[in-house]
């Protein structure tokens, strides 16, 4: 029961919290820019008004188009409640480990690879072609860094990983590693989340868009949902950073107060990263696909570093 | 659980023999009639099949394996057969994918009525059955070896179907060319054995009177490794497969790269861990890691690139099998160590795989050659818009596309996370090297998996989504029902593996535990049987298919729930997709192409590609091109590099012997006479 409690209490979180991060990075781009930005609750606007909109569909596309918002939507929640938000023990653990997380995303970026595709227009093909080379480069380079972290806990589970280093209380075993894993999740962050300099969130530019162009098709609810999933996808790699590498503060027994404790530990780390993103986005201009590639095989090498460096220093 | 079973597999056994055999000769009698033939011929496959299914499950439950033989007058020679859990394993592999290929089989072949025999066709495919059955049932070394070659002769005639073709018969004679190497170097391997024990027997093999010695052991290794790996399609031996598993009828194909290669990984897992006794130094495991490393990541790129459908799939056995050698090779390395629980979880990931793979790569080669057989090309550049004209085709299609991608809650997923955790779980190992090594697998094994999703992300979305882009696909009707239960029946395979896996491992632990001395069925599969867990016991990672595939079955109609919470009744309208003003054609669609060509352009180092292109301007201006010529090429770099210098020298040397053959009877005759002499002066 309490379990059940925790779990569905995570996906409200998440819920709720996710279109506030997109929101923050709004604001905090919009006043490096000398401007005031939309309020803080305009994204929360927005999905509601999404969601009230009729849908218009292409004649061309199949149940494809139609589904795969729902699964995006669904894949991307059901990996957040593997990971540990406010409680390092996530009722959850036992379901999947850090491959899992990748692996469930890797299931949204199927559908969504195969939606951009369905409605024949040119503009989808190409995000989807370009999301699926930048997805490949992404992901070994997200399981070998997280690995790298596990290895100090000695298990792959989020859970374990967490739980374990908040007990450490503040004591970095193996730095060198973890800081080359945490630079490659990073790289991965701002990859998956589809940021500068990667892709770039804001364009109007069919041609310059990655993941705008997959879902240049879709309107209405649809829309609200996939937009709502890259809300909760952004929030999921800020909590692996935040949760991995720093996760002094999370409750680490299921305690009421601890856990309100945990998350607004969480709030404040979360929303420190997000700050972060909006300040690289604002100095750094999109690099050239083909630059991409460079750019995301250094996560990779990054990752892999760490793994051969933890077994070096520790012989 | 062991229950006694030994009176099911004989009885079983004789009958999976009698009703392939009558699979084999019946059909011919009825040669009028080509319709009977068919149900014949492929009628008594299911009924085998049904009867192979219960003799695969009777054998790996027996508590004890069952022999059975029959003596010949030949010298050497016994009809022995073995029914222990390996063989018993393969042998389920075998007939659950044989029931629903024949299932297909029915409606598939109607396609070739009036152009080719039918009851040859329908015996040849039984005797392909009936040769795979016996070679994993085989227990002495002669008679092995007599079924492998009939295995690999009978294959070879299915490939050559179609031997109008002239890209057929090349196949077909470069299949048979490359499977006669690796049928060479497995007679090498037993001709050691023999040479050792004095007899063929596989029960000599695994105990002999005195052990082999080091030197011969590594030869052993060497030659059985080539020598399977041959049939297996390993990197660089893997030339053969993109030519022969499409050129074959696609019900052959199915069986081709679902079934057939495995009777490889069988060998290599009889012969490393039943006849050397699965002892070995850590070098053996680590080569057998390390072909697999590179097998899937070069099968995986070199299937990107291919946009016949058939050939695509076939490009994928090479990883997968190398994904299969991964797990194995990693448990060979753990075995080296003494670490036994760890020897038997990578087994485990290995022949995990095996049997996942048989079943989704059998499912998606029906589904191609279902959409071959609806719109007579293999070229997906010619598909389009399937999923509307075939949707039953497109659905059991996709389910395969996911389960090879091994994304959760698939049965790819279950093996390939057992792959990842017995390669991360290295650094149990006391050497620093190999600490590192695995982990580097299973980088690579990461690589493999992302750009076999983009692969497929691929084959199904240019396959089957947006526009038709030929006439083939724009009149393409769905196959007829006989077809659909059989991909039907692979497709419930496929989700059952994968929700099961509490099921599965138990099964494959009773095949791994004599070889590692270890069962870990108890640790890997929780309590409540609901998590896989490796790590002996100190619960190093959990996964839960059932429960993920619980909570997207709950997560997906809650979208669906809030969604109508939150915008109420669903307004849709439709309207055709945007294209910039102008009306959208077919033509402007994505193709496979140019999916791909980022891909191509970063891993150019291994692609090599050509580029030609011509263009021709307008005489008035030269801003505008009138037509342009577009040609592009990756290069073959295996038989560029290896195979044509190979066959250049064997040239030279055969042109050089051609003297020898002159043609006259006068010089042959005066061969003859100084070989007699040679003989006589030799023994006197």
């Amino acid at each position: 029961m309490e379990s059940i409690l925790i779990t569905a209490t995570q996906a409200i979180v998440i819920l709720a919290v996710s279109p506030f991060l997109v929101g923050l990075i709004r604001k905090v781009k919009a006043r490096l820019q000398c401007r005031r930005g939309p309020g803080w609750l305009q994204p929360y606007y927005d999905l509601a008004k999404l969601f009230r909109k009729d849908v218009v569909a292409s004649t061309h596309t199949s149940w494809i188009f139609t589904a795969s918002p729902y699964i995006i939507f669904a894949s991307t929640l059901a990996a957040l409640l593997l990971v540990p938000i406010f409680l390092s023990k996530v009722p959850l653990n036992f379901a999947g480990d850090v491959i899992t997380v990748v692996y469930l995303l890797a299931l949204g970026t199927f559908f969504l690879i195969l939606a951009g595709l369905d409605a024949g227009s040119a503009f989808g093909g190409m995000g989807s072609s370009r999301e699926a080379i930048v997805a490949a480069l992404t992901e070994p380079a997200m399981i070998l860094s997280i690995f790298a972290v596990g290895l100090t806990a000695g298990s792959t589970n989020l859970s374990t990983i967490v739980h374990k280093t908040a007990l450490l209380q503040g004591v970095v075993t193996d730095p060198p590693p973890h800081l080359m894993a945490l630079a490659a999740l990073f790289i991965v962050t701002l990859a998956e989340t589809g940021r500068v300099p990667v892709d770039n969130p804001a364009t109007h530019l069919e041609l310059t868009m990655i993941h705008e162009a997959m879902i240049l098709e879709y309107s209405g609810r649809y829309l609200a949902l996939i937009e709502w999933a890259s809300a909760m996808k952004l929030l999921l790699f800020l909590t692996l950073i935040s949760n991995i590498f720093v996760p002094w503060g999370i409750a680490t027994e299921p305690e009421p107060v601890w856990m309100a404790f945990g998350l607004a530990v969480w709030l404040v780390k979360i929303c420190g990263l997000a700050v972060v993103i909006g300040v690289i986005e604002s100095m750094f201009a999109k690099l050239r696909l083909f630059r991409v590639t460079d750019f995301l095989g250094l996560a990779f090498i990054l990752s892999l570093l760490a793994i051969i460096f933890f077994y070096i220093l520790r012989g | 659980m062991s229950i006694d079973v030994f009176w099911i597999v004989q009885p079983s056994l004789l009958t999976v023999v009698v009703l392939y055999g009558a699979g084999i000769f019946l059909p011919p009698l009825f040669y009028r009639n080509p319709h009977v033939q068919n149900l014949v011929a492929h009628g008594a496959a299911m009924a085998a099949s049904v009867a192979g299914i219960v003799l695969g499950l009777a054998g790996l439950l027996a508590p004890t394996a069952t022999t059975l033989s029959i003596s010949s007058n030949l010298p050497l020679l016994t009809f022995q057969v073995r029914v222990d859990p390996l063989a018993s394993f393969f042998v389920l592999i075998i007939s659950s994918v044989g029931l629903a290929v024949s299932q297909f089989a029915i409606g598939y072949v109607r396609e070739f009525e009036g152009r080719r025999s039918i009851g040859a066709l329908g015996g040849l495919y039984n005797a392909f059955l009936l040769s795979m059955t016996l070679v994993v049932l085989a227990d002495d070394g002669f008679f092995f070896l007599i079924v492998w070659e009939i295995m690999s002769v009978v294959s070879y005639f299915l490939v050559v179907t179609e031997h109008e073709k002239p890209e057929t018969r090349y196949a077909g004679f470069f299949y048979l060319i490359m499977t006669h190497v690796g049928t060479a170097f497995i007679v090498v391997t037993y001709l050691i054995f023999y040479q050792q024990t004095g007899s063929f027997s596989f029960e000599t093999f695994g105990h002999p009177a005195t052990p082999l010695p080091e030197g011969f052991r590594t030869l052993v290794f060497a030659a059985a490794l080539i020598g399977f790996g041959t049939k297996a399609g390993i990197v660089p031996l893997h030339v053969w497969l993109p030519y022969a598993h499409p050129a074959a009828p696609s019900h052959v194909s199915a069986l081709m790269s679902g079934v057939m290669i495995k009777t490889a990984i069988y060998g290599l897992i009889r012969v490393y861990f039943d006849f050397l006794g699965g002892t070995f130094p850590w070098e053996w495991g680590f080569t057998v890691l390390a072909i697999g490393a590179v097998s899937a990541l070069l099968g995986v790129m070199y299937a990107l690139m291919e946009h016949d459908l058939k050939s695509l799939l076939a490009y994928h056995s090479v990883e997968n099998i190398g994904i299969i050698l991964m797990g194995i090779g990693a448990g060979m390395i753990f075995q080296s160590y003494g670490l036994s629980n760890l020897a038997a979880l990578g087994l485990l990931a290995g022949l995990y795989h095996t049997i996942n793979h048989a079943m989704f790569k059998g499912l998606l080669f029906l589904g191609a050659g279902s959409t071959a057989y609806a719109t007579h090309t293999r070229n997906m550049e010619e598909y389009g818009g399937l999923i509307k004209r075939m949707p039953w085709t497109a659905f059991f299609f996709l389910v395969g596309a996911v389960s090879i991608s091994a994304l959760p809650p698939s049965n790819g997923f279950v093996s390939e996370w057992l792959t990842f955790q017995s390669l991360f779980l290295s650094f149990q190992i006391p050497d620093v090297l190999m600490k590192i090594m695995l982990p580097i697998g299973a980088a690579m094994l990461a690589l493999t998996g992302v750009l076999a999703l983009a692969c497929f992300a691929k084959a199904f979305g240019i396959s089957f989504l947006a526009m038709p882009r030929s006439a083939h696909a724009r009149e393409a009707r769905e196959v007829p029902w006989t077809m659909r239960i059989g991909m039907g029946g692979m497709a419930l395979f496929c989700i059952v593996l994968g929700i099961a896996p509490m099921g599965v491992i138990p099964m494959i632990d009773r095949i791994t535990a004599p070889y590692t001395g270890v069962s870990i069925a108890g640790h890997v599969v929780s309590e409540s049987g609901l998590a896989v867990m490796p790590g002996t016991g100190i619960g190093f990672a959990s996964i839960s298919t059932p429960v993920l595939a619980a909570l997207m079955a709950i997560l997906i109609p809650a979208a669906l729930l809030a969604s109508a919470a939150l915008g109420g009744r669903l307004r849709k309208r439709h309207y055709k997709t945007w294209g910039c003003g102008i009306n959208l054609k077919p033509r402007m669609e994505y193709t496979a192409t140019g999916f791909t060509q980022p891909i191509k352009q970063v891993f150019s180092m291994i692609y090599r590609p050509t580029v030609k292109l011509e263009t021709e301007m307008l005489e008035e201006s030269h801003y505008f091109a009138k037509r342009m010529r577009f040609e592009t090429h990756i290069e073959p770099v295996f038989q560029k590099y290896l195979y044509d210098p190979v066959v250049r020298v064997l040239n030279r040397i055969a042109d050089r012997l051609r003297v020898v053959q002159a043609g006259s009877l006068h010089l042959y005759l005066s061969y003859i006479f100084i070989t007699l002499l040679i003989l006589l002066l030799w023994v006197r």
